[in-house]
């Protein structure tokens, strides 16, 4: 009996299929780490037919020039050797046709009428040329290759950095809004098609392209009537060509989708496994997988079907051409002298010309692949980065840690009447006034998406306000060059990003010229330096991704010595605590008072024995400022902080 | 090897058919050379005439047709069993990682699983495909062509066969630099992989620290080794063309030495000249063929071996030995005896250590202690997510390995404290618990968890999509979300491990109120950090290094355990201070 109905079928389809990867949005809404289908495409490659494309990646193209002209500017840097590289096709496409040709001679005196002698000198001589002429091709093929490899390397590696370094500059509303598994398959499948692409394609179109004129001048040269019938099948080719691309493509769009269902129900499962088999939901999800991988059976044996029997159909139509001109050429040997060696080079050329026709065709689905791989990469180098610091930006400093040519701060923060929504339409924040003296404690509580954590997204501006103005030291932020403003607010959050690498490295991560003893320093103030000591290498423990190894708590404290080793003078702890016990928070407590000293600090919390000891405790509902003071003022007051704090007292 | 013989069973036929269809082309391929002989020997120079060489024309173009719907032929049977063998294969490994226990799971990477589950599954299917159309083919082609080579002149074969070891040898040789090359290079992609998930995760981090150029250049590193790794493998591969080609025009250079002196002294026909010259390019290629078959396939063995690695792994953690396969937990009674405990085997640190206790059916429990003191380990013994070393954890009295997996789960409904939610509508989600739920259900439950109200602000209530974009779920919605879960699932025992982190107390206290009234005859088990959260609880049970240092009731504790009242007075020195 099937688990699963129809409507969930449809549902499951699009629901994964609607992107390469899972398509999860909006901030705060679950992460999924998404690598992606790994490395693909073959290598060594063989121009004879074969199977190729059977999982190419990618689809249709849209804008096709615009795209190529982008992709060869890459290339188009290494410009001489590209140069070197076309002479060197162009050597070697020349060799082949050489090669063939010489045969006509070498046969043809060989059934010739002279002596033994003079046939023998000339077939060595024969010979000789053959073999310089070989020598040159190998050599040709050889470099061309070797150069060629070098160059789309370079134009890889050139690509991959730029799609990198714009990555790091995109604001933080393009990566809530686009799954990392998305982003991820932009930098392997898209470019691995491309990498496919520039290795072989473009070398193997331009000497296809020469062969054929080279072959066909050739025909013309040695017998035009023949050469006439050989091009007369060339349309076919192209019609069968044409149509079986057209099919496959088609077929193709069906296999992308489902393929892209198929890996984004394996990610999320398998990053969720351990809930999967708390519910006993196993046998739903292999239901479910195993509908999708069906389809993707399905769908994958109709594309590949028209792309695989190109091989077949292109090549033996070419040979039904071969029959032809085998069969009018032997005529004409009986009727119009045509000499037999003439004849034996025209099959070879009539080989030789259909197969650049048919390996040209089968490129196509290399070259489509390609560009839509090329267009996904441009997408996202073409969005919008983080908008520029204007011209009249200045750069900060705290006192402790002064900068040439920044202006000194003590830190003091105010927010005026600062009004915000990630949506338009959806306000989160409305009319906010807080001001914050150097030195001072500021805490922010209220119930789960009161705004909290928005408003110290506003503070470093990983988003902008557009109503409303945030000042440090009198100096709208906004006229601050983002990265001073950021290096000088370090910033615990709830959720905790360890890097792979060593304990030391990711402490280090706060402040990058830290010595050792500053890392142990920073270490012992956010209590964590006892536990590393434990671990098998202490602070060289190598930590696996995210810090799988160590607790949910043991993570946050390597987070709170991550801001403790930097020196900005302004502190932002979201929920810096919440995994780890009170106990723990209190042996921290002296920790981070002297992590707090002298930096003016935002804190976030649900428990309130966090922000007891605050200067001002700001309560926030609904996205307004309710109320605001000190802790015994706002007890007295009796209001909403009283009913969230005495919920913690009223069970005494 | 024996593995994939089941998978490919029912595809038999196919794997039969399609080389067979295969061969039709290659002797098709190889007949042509042969007749072009004959229209050259016989047509020709034998003066058979106009009429028959149109006749061997026509044989040539029907040939031809007969090598196409050979090859159509043999494609569709290819793709068929390809990704007929890859489809079940993809499932099976599916289904083997869903049985996978925590420990298992525990042993691999996600990302890993994931790219068995599709890279190396395409690597193997394009490799049957491409065995398929080519295994037959290409040896076929060979065999063929040195057949006809030999029928047509022996002496010249034998200049073809003087040539052909040695180019074997060759390309040996370039694929054993190759090999380890081309595994280098996966390496340093899977590094490059793992550079950028890790930057895209920890973008707040990057960005609030201001390294964005610090992990430039750790990108740029990871590229370059990539680069040159790629480059030192391809670089040895390049050779393989050049050599071939040169053992290629060798040989034609041979045999038209050869061939050339026969045909002056008068012992061989130009004819079969043209005929050989065409077979040692059909030669060569195919042997060409031959070897890229088998560069290819040292990549797919790779990918074959990180398949079988899991296919192979032995499920630790099973429920083949339960005794009592139909009991389900009807009271929920739990009873830790002597319980010894850690993850890793190899550590000499016990993670729970002599674990003594008993929780009777409907009791309220709270668990507290230190951060890494063992909290969450405990409870997950419970309903088997992982098994103690030593000692036993019995519910209702029997051992939790003598149920079957799906009652004890069933009847046990944990929270964990990392929460995980799906892509699909908030009731499809909740449905998890319960797949036959009324919609009272879901809201009653909901309500308990205080997540009702929320769900009912969002526009589109339970029908809202999550994960697609729109829709903020913070922390502590996500937390009473997955609290409704399983709530849903009306367990015997529930264990919410520090699920309410998120949530203020406030909304914390009402859903306390409402277990009380609700869930009165749960046992239900309360790891928090708050003490107010577990204040009233039953019982206490005070965690320290992975050993049980206090348990009791409240007031008992605050008298007798030091360490919970330096806990409680940390979160209530106000209390003390104020009044």
């Amino acid at each position: 009996m099937s688990r699963i109905s129809e409507e969930r079928k449809q549902a499951l389809l699009r629901r994964y299929g609607s992107k390469m990867a899972n398509v999860k949005a909006g901030p705060g809404a679950m992460k999924m780490p998404g690598p992606g289908p790994g490395p693909g495409g073959r290598r060594g490659g063989f121009g004879g037919p074969g199977p190729r494309g059977a999982m190419i990646k990618g689809g249709k193209p849209k804008n096709a020039s615009a795209t190529i002209n982008r992709l060869l500017a890459y290339i188009g840097r290494d410009k001489v050797k590209i140069l070197f590289v076309f002479a060197c096709v162009l050597g070697s496409s020349v060799a082949g046709l050489g090669g063939s040709y010489i045969l006509r001679p070498v046969i043809n005196n060989l059934v010739s009428a002279g002596s033994a002698e003079e046939k023998m000198r000339n077939l060595v001589m024969g010979l000789l040329i053959m073999a310089g002429i070989y020598v040159v091709g190998v050599l040709c093929t050889y470099l061309q290759q070797k150069i060629m490899i070098g160059v789309s390397q370079n134009a890889l590696v050139r690509i991959r950095e730029e799609l990198f370094a714009k990555i790091q500059k995109l604001p933080l509303k393009y990566h809530d809004t686009h799954t990392h598994g998305d982003i991820m398959s932009r930098f392997t499948n898209d470019l691995d098609s491309v990498g496919e692409m520039l290795n072989h394609t473009m070398v193997q179109i331009f000497s296809g392209v020469i062969t054929l004129i080279g072959t066909i001048t050739l025909m013309f040269v040695t017998n035009w009537i023949l050469a006439i019938v050989t091009i007369a099948t060339i349309p076919m080719l192209f019609y069968a060509g044409g149509f079986l691309g057209k099919k496959s493509r088609k077929y193709f769009a069906g296999q992308q989708q489902a393929l892209g269902a198929v890996n984004g129900y394996i990610e999320e499962s398998i990053t969720g496994q351990k809930v999967i088999k708390v519910f006993c939901h196993e046998e739903t999800a292999m239901e479910e997988f195993d509908f999708l991988s069906d389809d993707l059976r399905e769908k994958q044996i109709k594309a590949q079907f028209f792309g695989g029997i190109m091989g077949p159909v292109m090549g033996n139509l070419s040979q039904i051409s071969y029959a032809i001109t085998a069969t009018v050429g032997g005529i004409l040997c009986l009727t119009a002298n045509f000499d037999i060696g003439g004849l034996t080079i025209f099959t070879n050329y009539s080989r030789q010309f259909s197969r650049p026709v048919s390996e040209l065709s089968m490129q196509m689905n290399t070259i489509f692949a390609a560009l839509a791989g090329a267009e996904r990469v441009f997408e996202v180098m073409d969005e919008m980065p983080e908008t520029a610091d204007p011209a009249d930006a200045i750069a900060i400093c705290s006192e402790a840690n002064p900068v040439e040519g920044a202006k000194r701060i003590k830190g003091e923060v105010v927010l005026k009447n600062v009004t915000f929504g990630y949506v338009p339409g959806k306000t989160v924040l409305k009319r906010i006034n807080v001001t914050a003296k150097p030195g001072q404690k500021i805490a922010f509580v209220g119930s789960t998406g009161a705004g909290k954590t928005t408003i110290t997204n506003l503070i470093n501006r990983f988003y902008e306000i557009e109503e409303g103005e945030i000042f440090i030291d009198g100096i709208n932020i906004k006229k601050i060059k983002k990265d001073s403003l950021r290096s000088n607010i370090a910033m615990v959050l709830q959720d905790t990003h360890l890097f792979s690498g060593t304990v030391r490295e990711n402490i280090r991560y706060g402040r990058l010229d830290a010595s050792d003893e500053e890392v142990v320093a920073a270490a012992k103030i956010a209590c964590a330096h006892s536990f590393i000591e434990r671990l098998p290498n202490g602070y060289d423990t190598v930590l696996e991704g995210d810090g799988a190894n160590l607790s949910q708590g043991e993570r946050q404290l390597l987070n709170i010595a991550r801001a403790a080793i930097s020196k900005a003078p302004i502190l932002i702890l979201d929920e810096a605590t919440s995994s780890v016990d009170t106990r723990t928070e209190k042996y921290i407590e002296r920790g981070m008072d002297r992590l707090m000293r002298n930096r003016t600090t935002f804190v976030i919390a649900h428990r309130l024995s966090t922000v007891r000891n605050a200067d001002l405790i700001i309560v926030l509902e609904h996205g307004e400022i309710i109320e605001q003071g000190t802790h015994e003022e706002l007890l007295a007051l009796g209001g909403r902080y009283y009913q969230l704090y005495t919920g913690a007292v009223e069970l005494d | 090897m024996k593995r994939y013989w089941k998978y490919a069973k029912p595809y038999l036929s196919a794997f039969i058919i399609g080389p067979i269809l295969m061969i039709v082309e290659v002797i098709g391929e190889v007949v042509m050379p042969w007749l072009l002989s004959n229209i050259i020997d016989n047509g020709i120079n034998g003066g058979k005439g106009v009429s028959y060489i149109i006749a061997m024309g026509i044989t040539m173009v029907v040939t031809a047709l007969c090598m196409m719907a050979g090859g159509v032929g043999g494609a569709y049977f290819a793709i068929k069993a390809s990704s007929g063998f890859a489809n079940d294969l993809r499932k099976d490994l599916f289904r083997k990682i869903q049985r996978f226990s925590f420990t298992n799971i525990d042993q691999y990477q996600p990302g890993s699983l994931i790219t068995r589950l599709t890279n190396d599954i395409t690597q193997v299917q394009n490799m049957i495909q491409m065995l398929m159309r080519m295994a037959l083919r290409a040896p076929g082609m060979l065999i063929g062509a040195l057949i006809m080579a030999f029928a047509l002149n022996p002496g010249l074969a034998l200049v073809i066969l003087c040539v052909m070891p040695l180019l074997g040898i060759a390309i040996y040789f370039i694929m054993k630099v190759a090999f380890p090359r081309f595994t280098n290079m996966q390496k340093k992609l899977d590094a490059l992989n793992t550079t950028t998930q890790e930057n895209l995760t920890n973008i707040r981090v990057v960005k609030s620290f201001v390294r964005e150029r610090h992990e430039e250049d750790k990108f740029r590193r990871a590229n370059t080794e990539l680069k040159d790794s790629t480059l030192s493998a391809m670089n040895v591969v390049i050779f393989a063309i050049p050599v071939m080609t040169l053992a290629m025009n060798i040989t034609t250079l041979a045999v038209v030495w050869f061939g050339g002196n026969q045909i002056i002294a008068g012992s061989l026909t130009p004819g079969v000249l043209t005929a050989f010259i065409n077979y040692v390019v059909q030669i060569l290629v195919s042997l060409m063929l031959v070897s890229f078959i088998i560069l290819n396939s040292s990549r797919t063995l790779a990918s074959a071996r990180r398949i079988n690695e899991v296919m192979r792994t032995d499920i630790d953690l099973t429920d083949e030995n339960a005794a009592h396969k139909d009991m389900v937990v009807r009271r929920g009674k739990i009873e830790f005896r002597n319980v010894y405990f850690k993850y890793y085997k190899n550590n000499e640190k016990w993670v729970l250590e002599n674990i003594n206790l008993v929780i009777n059916p409907g009791e309220t429990v709270g668990i507290i202690g230190s951060t890494g003191s063992g909290k969450s380990s405990l409870v997950q013994l419970i309903p088997r997510l992982y098994d103690a070393d030593r000692g036993e954890v019995l519910v209702d009295d029997v051992n939790v390995k003598d149920y079957s997996l799906k009652n004890l789960r069933t009847g046990v409904g944990i929270v964990l404290q990392k929460n995980v939610l799906f892509s699909g509508t908030i009731r499809e989600n909740l449905m998890w618990g319960n797949e036959e739920a009324s919609d009272e259900e879901i809201q009653r439950w909901a309500e308990s968890a205080q997540a009702h109200g929320f769900i009912t602000s969002f526009p589109e209530g339970y029908e809202t999509e999550l994960g697609q974009g729109g829709v903020n779920v913070s922390g502590g919605q996500k937390q009473r979300l997955c609290i409704a879960r399983t709530l849903l699932k009306r367990p015997k025992i529930l264990i919410l491990d520090d699920s309410t982190s998120a949530v203020d107390t406030a909304t914390e206290a009402r859903i306390r109120e409402s277990f009380r009234n609700e869930l009165k005859g749960t046992t239900k088990i309360i790891i928090a950090q708050r003490i107010s959260s577990v204040m009233d609880a039953d019982k206490i049970v005070v965690l320290d290094d992975g050993k049980i240092v206090g348990m009791g009731t409240h007031e008992e504790l605050m008298e007798s355990c030091e360490a919970y009242a330096e806990i409680y007075y940390s979160q209530m020195e106000k209390k003390v201070t104020a009044s």
